[in-house]
């Protein structure tokens, strides 16, 4: 049996994987401005002279701003998985963040399960593997209505 | 309109667009010559070059002004090269119209031209993990046919835009292009070949997504002045206006190549100062004009719903009216307020430095009477819009 291939972030430092993932971003000390990825040098807000963030993690949860799907495989260094299989995206709306975040959304979701304002949350998921590793990013994943934390039914 | 903003068009030129496959210098030329003789002037009455670079053809792309003056012969004329994604153009225009106007100069030629590889745009080779545009494709598959079908698809929730509503863009921008002969694509399509088309990023199918192509295009910008003295005052083009606005914080649409927006958390986005409603909306105040003094309009259909968008942004119409304008025939050659005669990118495809240059092309024509076949009665004020990666967007203002 082939040893488990270890699970590491596909790019360093933009989001979580250990318990509840998360996206980490910054939020600026001066005006409280957020950034993904993350700002690490300059306030991106014109009016603040910002220079100190804190690396902080995004909401997990958000709303559908927009969303479309990827028929064709987009080219490389997109590593797509042989055969294709085609992939929802969508931009989500952060409500404490006021900003506006892309992901895929999870395999097996197509764009007829999707509307704006649906609400989805974030997991990990394999980007793709190599003989050593599999690299992760991070997706949105649509909430089943039972999913919803306080939401009652009826 | 203030006389001491404008510079004079006196020549446009272009190289059909296509696929041609062949050094994309050999479009700057012909359409520079083609300029040229249009403008009755000699490569060496050309004091300023002023190139749109190409990222896609090594390194002379990069010093795309000094790659055609060294191609047209040295004659010691003055150089810039600009890259504004596909702005390009416009910055190149920008460039030039700044030296005359500075009095720096009496007559400049403006030149870009790009040879492109098939298929969706990918990123410049190399493992950049710095680079946000390699990154979007790397770790999200994002083209930029995603970003296109993100704005597509929030135009059918916030204003009820339908796929045929989209199609009819597309039938529109056919029937355009079928008489202009700088036109890549020209054939007239149905609504129904258009729905039948595959999809590639939902809404969005084949037909309705440009496709990048092969092309160059030219202007000879002089002094006023000049041009009176060299060509006469009767039927003179000018420009009165160029816009190269940058966004302004915090910029709430996701924008190419981005992962995310600005976050409004300490500034709210005041209302109607959105990215792309900027761009036109600098130009009419530099040019002292408002959108209902516009005759005709090239806008970047970079897909058939971004043209709806654009119709709006550029104020032909109020926010979710883009639709009845385009079924009224408003936006047809015969209609109101013509939008793309040319064919736009629906029948061109995109070449990108060329692009922005190739949409001034499409109104002196238009402005001169001298657009067979697609021809915009009357026109006398035109307007250009257009936007890119990397905060970048043009608009440029023609008149008579």
């Amino acid at each position: 049996m082939a040893p488990t291939k270890s699970a590491i972030p596909a790019v360093d430092g933009w989001f979580t994987t250990e318990g509840t993932p998360s996206l980490l971003g910054s939020r600026c000390r001066t005006c409280g401005t957020y950034a993904f990825p993350r700002e690490t040098y300059f306030c991106r807000n014109p009016e603040c002279d910002g220079m100190a963030f804190d690396e902080v993690p995004l909401s997990r949860q958000g709303r559908i701003w927009s969303y479309t799907d990827a028929r064709y495989q987009p080219p490389p260094p997109y590593r797509a998985a042989d055969p294709y299989v085609p992939f929802c995206i969508a931009a989500v709306e952060l409500a404490a963040e006021k900003m506006v975040v892309m992901g895929q959304i999870v395999p097996g979701v197509g764009v007829d399960d999707l509307s704006v304002g649906t609400e989805v949350e974030l997991v990990t998921d394999v980007l793709y593997e190599d003989d050593d590793h599999q690299y992760l990013v991070w997706k949105w994943r649509p909430l089943a209505s039972g999913d919803r934390p306080g939401e009652t039914h009826g | 309109m203030a006389d001491d903003k404008k510079v004079a068009v006196l020549g446009v030129g272009m190289h059909p667009w296509g696929k041609w496959g062949r050094n994309f210098v050999e479009y700057g030329l012909t359409a520079a010559r083609a300029a040229l003789a249009d403008a009755g002037l000699t490569w060496r009455d050309v004091q300023f070059v002023s190139g749109a670079d190409t990222i896609r053809n090594g390194y002379p792309g990069y010093v795309a002004g000094a790659t055609f003056a060294s191609a047209l012969g040295w004659t010691g004329a003055r150089v810039a090269s600009s890259y504004a994604a596909c702005a390009s153009g416009a910055t190149a225009v920008a460039a030039a119209r700044a030296q005359i106007l500075a009095g720096l100069c009496d007559v400049a030629l403006v030149v870009g031209a790009d040879t492109t590889p098939k298929g969706f745009f990918a990123p410049v080779g190399g493992d950049r993990k710095d680079d946000p545009d390699w990154l979007r494709f790397h770790l999200l598959g994002a083209t930029n046919p995603t970003y296109f079908a993100l704005y597509a698809r929030r135009r059918m929730e916030l204003f009820g835009a339908t796929e045929d509503d989209f199609a009819q863009v597309k039938v529109k921008n056919a029937r355009h292009g079928l008489a202009n002969p700088n036109a890549r694509y020209r054939a007239e399509v149905t609504a129904e070949e258009v729905l039948a088309s595959p999809m590639v990023a939902d809404p969005l199918r084949l037909l309705e997504i440009c496709a990048t192509s092969d092309g160059g295009a030219a202007l000879v910008l002089t002094s006023t002045d000049y041009a009176r003295r060299h060509a006469g005052a009767a039927g003179l083009v000018t420009i009165p206006a160029v816009s190269t606005v940058t966004p302004r914080f915090p910029q709430s649409v996701i924008e190419m190549p981005n992962f995310a927006t600005d976050s409004a958390v300490a500034a709210e986005a005041a209302p109607g100062t959105g990215f792309r409603r900027s761009i036109a909306h600098a130009a009419y105040e530099e040019a002292g004009i408002s959108p209902e003094d516009v005759d005709v309009a090239e806008v970047y259909d970079l897909s058939s719903a971004l043209e709806l968008d654009w119709y709006e942004d550029i104020g032909l119409c109020k926010e979710g009216e883009a639709e009845r304008l385009l079924r009224d025939g408003d936006t047809a050659v015969g209609g109101r307020i013509p939008v793309n005669p040319s064919g736009g990118l629906s029948c061109f495809g995109e070449a990108i430095p060329a692009q922005a240059i190739a949409q001034v092309c499409e109104l002196v024509w238009q402005l001169r009477g001298q657009a067979p076949g697609r021809q915009v009665e009357g026109a006398r004020v035109g307007v250009t819009a257009n936007q890119g990666l990397f905060g970048h967007g043009s608009s440029v203002i023609v008149t008579t």
